[in-house]
């Protein structure tokens, strides 16, 4: 590890892991911890990183080269995390050298891990309403909840799709659950509103968001914490906007 | 036969989460057990009349506990076992209540049920950060004060050896 030009794929290579995590939404000190862990394993001692919510910088060293990178949007998929890790792991234990360490990363940022979307839509609708058993609902109030938390995760998906922005897409989500809730209470199809919505809404929470929010702040990363937070609010007033609207009306 | 719905429900609702999640497939029943036992510590205990604070911040620490077990086990990350875990947990039904009780201009309730829903994600947030904290103190007392990094190279030494 001498020559500029291993500086050079190490830091690339160092900094494509640290873009993957954060973008699928790893917590900003698992994020530091797994880079200066893989430099460390190519013997670079003094490596220091900076990482918040929407940039990364990184540098080798006190005479090397730094870069930075930017980071647009972030989602969860927990699939991409631990796929980032094993190489890591497998790199720190020298198993595998560092250029098959960067073609597998680069591998796995083209690759889309998430399972074909009608299964995420089933899923988002069970999960809706097992919530309703959860919270001592009515069971005649399950069919209602299915299609709620059905077509409210189909419509975040759609709309994040087009717009990209991810406000818009919660609050038009909410609106859409409160509004098929509504609707199946006044034909009879349902009893109670309140648990039907919640059971709706429940796919859209940002519980990964929240989480990394408190977990960034004790572990003194003050700043990844503030704005994870400041996300999960504007998340949470989305959906509480969007369901105002209908409860209001 | 209560005890049974709810932990059927619970491990299907925290599975549900899991593939939205996008956790490995591998995983998935495991991010259901974890939210299983999390959820039925906090059913236990609030039908015992622990208050619903205490009750999520324990429910909380079982989920992060469990979640390390997991963790270790499967060698991957613990937070692909604890995000879909504490979901059974997040009030949800009573931030509801807050939204609706501001959207109605009684603000008296909307405080009050805001409060509730601020302590009770603090107490997740608690539990989670304790059982982490814990976990790692007992390692590194069975560990001799070692690090994994430390004990990895010293492995790595003890192989050159041989």
């Amino acid at each position: 590890m001498n020559n500029e030009q291993n500086f050079e794929l190490a830091l690339n290579c160092f900094l494509l892991a640290g873009q993957i995590m954060m973008e699928s939404g790893a917590e900003t000190y698992r994020v530091e911890d797994t880079m200066l862990r893989m430099a460390r394993s190519q013997n670079i001692e003094d490596a220091q990183s900076y990482v918040t919510p929407t940039g990364i910088i990184l540098s080798l060293g006190k005479k090397q080269v730094t870069k930075i990178t930017s980071i647009a949007a972030r989602i969860t998929d927990l699939h991409k995390i631990a796929k980032v890790n094993n190489v890591s792991r497998k790199l720190a234990s020298q198993t595998i050298t560092l250029e098959e360490a960067y073609d597998e990363l680069k591998k796995i940022q083209k690759t889309n891990y998430f399972l074909p979307v009608h299964l995420q839509i089933l899923a988002a609708s069970v999960a809706s309403s097992c919530f309703l058993v959860l919270s001592n609902g009515y069971w005649s109030d399950m069919p209602a909840a299915f299609v709620a938390g059905g077509v409210g995760f189909f419509v975040v998906t759609i709309i994040q799709e087009m717009t990209k922005v991810k406000f818009f897409s919660e609050f038009l989500a909410a609106l859409v659950v409160g509004l098929i809730a509504s609707l199946a209470v006044q034909f009879g199809l349902g009893k109670e509103m309140d648990k039907i919505i919640v059971g709706g809404v429940m796919p859209l929470v940002p519980g990964l968001i929240i989480t990394n929010a408190v977990r960034d702040l004790m572990a003194g990363h003050f700043t990844a914490g503030i704005a994870k937070g400041a996300e999960a609010f504007l998340t949470a007033f989305a959906i509480g906007a969007g369901i105002a609207l209908i409860v209001a009306s | 036969m209560e005890f049974i719905i709810q932990a059927l429900f619970s491990f299907i609702f925290t599975a549900c989460f899991g593939v939205i999640f996008n956790a490995p497939t591998k995983a998935i029943p495991y991010c259901g057990l974890v939210g299983s036992i999390g959820w039925m510590v906090y059913y236990i205990l609030y039908e015992i009349n622990v208050t619903e604070v205490q009750a999520s911040f324990l429910g909380a620490f079982v989920v992060a506990l469990v979640a390390q077990i997991f963790a270790r086990r499967f060698k991957m990350p613990m937070i692909i076992f604890n995000v879909s875990g504490i979901i059974p947990l997040v009030p949800g039904g009573i931030a509801y209540n807050t939204m609706r009780n501001i959207v109605e201009l009684d603000y008296n309730m909307g405080i009050q049920n805001g409060m509730r829903v601020f302590m009770i994600s603090g107490a997740i947030a608690m539990g989670l950060v304790f059982a982490e904290v814990i976990v790692q103190m007992v390692m590194r007392m069975f560990h001799k004060g070692r690090t994994s990094m430390q004990s990895y190279a010293r492995a790595k030494r003890r192989q050159k050896i041989k």
